[in-house]
């Protein structure tokens, strides 16, 4: 028998599919009326076009040194003008949106996947489990994390992988607090009742009622952590706990160049500008998809 | 109020305690051996073992763990390994400049983005609204080092309006009685010191105070327009009272918990960013402190900073739960 044949039998997939696809179609026309949400997206696929295609964009390569040529203002030769040691800026900052683009997607997935685990443990099965959980989440959002960020670092040894392990673990708590906050409401709903009533499983009713109801809120959240990774990131590049040299991280660029900002401005000015950028996209897309998923999170 | 109060306190004891614990931790699962790095690489093994007993460090982790909590109660936070001085007599100095940075930083943001919020929901979807929320969007969005730098740049190289580094002058240095400079100045009647200090602070506060500044902003709109369409307001207005005494006298203290939340979170992040925002101005706070610590390694430092800017954070959110009432009095303490 066919596959569709297969579908058609069963109208609780029809059912299932085309309720996403309304979904789907309902927020896509309440999110593209946002316009600032529209230039965020933009500015964020201008960044991640650039990073994948940095190779071919790039005109120097990324420790292209030339010291005859260094510190040389912006001209049609280098875009963003030279560092130190006569490297191109502007090919090292396209490089830079791949380090920062992934520490800003790899850590807030980090943090997703562990606090959604934590935070369904604690929100469904509660008791003892829930205290524990909640306890030790409420001691870790005490510190201003920075500097957790950076004790974690102090233990795993400064490099940029560190520092995004270090701020994946940091926003685990948020993560977990808003699941398991979704957990407890969503349990109490009268078709997760019925859906235990008839005899489905724990694990069933998680995966089935719990965290589809969880999503918007995690995804809203989710590119708004983004937004800050990727600051935190070139904070901890920048103290020296991040990307070390020669990697041409952009938190790490500025605090190379930092000694040359009265004669070379531009070392610090474009590395800088381009951190700025892309977080505002991050946050654009963030204000936006809460707006379209969830409105109730606005306030 | 006051058995609330009691009970709010009671509640903070095992985040307090949790909080020790996850330092301690961290400060034990950082490779390398503290004896080591007192002695120096050239330390005969007797030497590493007779200073691992002196300090303890032979003993089972909960055995060492209580001694640490004992000699916090105590009030003594150990000694730095790379100035061999009671961290407790050494911090004071370091923890009132960041006291005083902070706390400057706060008011600015405090009341350019109250100020800024309320302009944009009272004139919303005007040129000033956007202009103003474009400009919050850009400075949570802004690093505080980059900021940092190129107020320097413009300020104190370019224009040369500000002194870019530390908190006084060398050749003019305060005469410390509390450490916080701007109150010792004036104990000691030095007005042209007075006005040295806060000519050092402006730049760094107002680069720490840029993301507390937006985000406040951005709160105090959003809290505001929910208010201004509330019927008492529509009363105010129909009975003709002037806009300005109805939007500062009701209408902000009606938007002002959600402010008031927000102030108190963005405390966290002031401390937090005081760490870069000292390290960019020379600013010798407890950020620089525990910056110029982590280059040398300086454990026991490390981790007495963190916590004591983590007890900091705690006790603010503590005093800003107790505050609601005051703003809301329908706010019942149970």
């Amino acid at each position: 028998m066919s596959q569709t044949s297969q579908a058609t039998a069963d109208p609780t997939v029809i059912e299932d599919k085309s309720s996403f696809i309304i979904a789907i179609s309902e927020f896509w026309k309440s999110y593209r009326k946002n316009k600032p949400a529209i230039v965020g997206t933009i500015i964020v696929l201008f960044f991640i076009l650039l990073a994948i295609f940095a190779n071919f964009i790039a005109p120097q390569g990324i420790n292209d040194q030339n010291i005859a040529n260094r510190l040389q203002p912006p001209s049609p030769a280098h875009w963003f003008g030279t560092d130190d040691f006569g490297r191109d800026i502007f090919s090292r900052i396209l490089f830079g949106a791949r380090l920062s683009l992934r520490v800003g997607f790899l850590s807030v997935i980090g943090s997703i996947i562990v606090g959604t685990l934590l935070g369904v443990l604690a929100g469904y099965f509660g008791k003892a489990l829930d205290v524990v959980i909640s306890r030790v989440f409420d001691i870790l959002l005490a510190f201003p994390s920075i500097l957790l960020s950076i004790a974690i670092v102090a233990i795993l040894g400064p490099s940029l992988n560190n520092a995004l392990v270090a701020i994946a673990i940091v926003n685990v708590p948020v993560f977990g607090r808003l699941v398991r906050s979704r957990v407890l409401t969503v349990k109490e709903e009268e078709y997760v009742m019925a859906a235990r009533s008839i005899g489905m499983g724990d694990m069933r009713i998680i995966f089935h009622h719990v965290l589809p109801n969880s999503i918007a809120p995690i995804i809203v959240q989710g590119t708004l952590n983004i937004a800050t990774a990727i600051l935190d990131a070139a904070g901890l590049g920048f103290l020296g706990m991040g990307a070390q040299a020669p990697l041409p991280e952009w938190g790490k660029m500025l605090s190379d160049s930092r000694e040359y900002i009265q004669n070379a401005p531009w070392t610090v000015l474009f590395p800088g500008l381009a951190i700025v950028l892309v977080v505002v996209g991050f946050n654009l897309i963030g204000d936006g998809l809460r707006d379209a998923l969830d409105p109730r999170m606005k306030n | 109020m006051f058995y609330y109060s009691i009970k709010r306190l009671l509640m903070l004891i095992p985040v307090l305690l949790g909080m020790t614990l996850i330092v301690f931790a961290i400060i034990h699962a950082i490779p390398g051996n503290p004896a080591l790095t007192i002695l120096g690489t050239k330390a005969t093994p007797e030497a590493i073992h007779s200073l691992n007993r002196s300090l303890g460090l032979d003993n089972p982790w909960y055995v060492q763990y209580f001694s640490y909590l004992k000699d916090i109660l105590s009030g003594n936070l150990g000694t730095s390994i790379q100035t061999h001085a009671p961290i407790a007599s050494e911090i004071w100095p370091h923890l009132a400049a960041t006291i005083e940075l902070s706390f400057i930083a706060m008011i600015i943001a405090v009341f350019v983005g109250i100020n800024a919020g309320i302009i944009s929901a009272w004139k919303q979807n005007s040129f000033l609204d956007y202009t103003a929320m474009i400009l919050a969007l850009i400075g949570v969005s802004m690093p505080v080092f980059w900021l940092g730098l190129l107020e320097q740049w413009g300020f104190s190289i370019k224009l040369q309006w500000l002194p870019s580094i530390g908190r006084d002058d060398i050749r003019n240095g305060v005469d410390p009685i509390t450490n916080l400079y701007l109150i010792d100045t004036l104990l000691r009647g030095r007005l042209d010191q007075f006005w040295m200090v806060i000519r050092h602070l402006i730049l760094p506060a107002i680069a720490l105070a840029t993301i507390p500044t937006a985000i406040i902003a951005r709160m105090t709109r959003s809290s505001m327009l929910e208010v201004l369409k509330s019927d008492y307001i529509r009363t105010a207005k129909a009975k003709g009272q002037r806009m300005v005494w109805i939007v500062y006298k009701y209408a902000l203290k009606n938007a002002f918990i959600p402010i008031l939340t927000v102030i108190g979170l963005q405390t966290g992040l002031l401390l937090g960013g005081a760490i870069l925002t000292e390290t960019i101005f020379g600013w010798p706070g407890v950020g620089l402190y525990i910056y110029n610590a982590i280059q040398y390694r300086d454990y026991p430092v490390i981790q007495s900073g963190i916590l004591i800017i983590a007890f900091i954070f705690v006790m603010v959110n503590f005093i800003v739960d107790l505050l609601y009432g005051l703003f809301d009095p329908r706010i019942k303490y149970r």
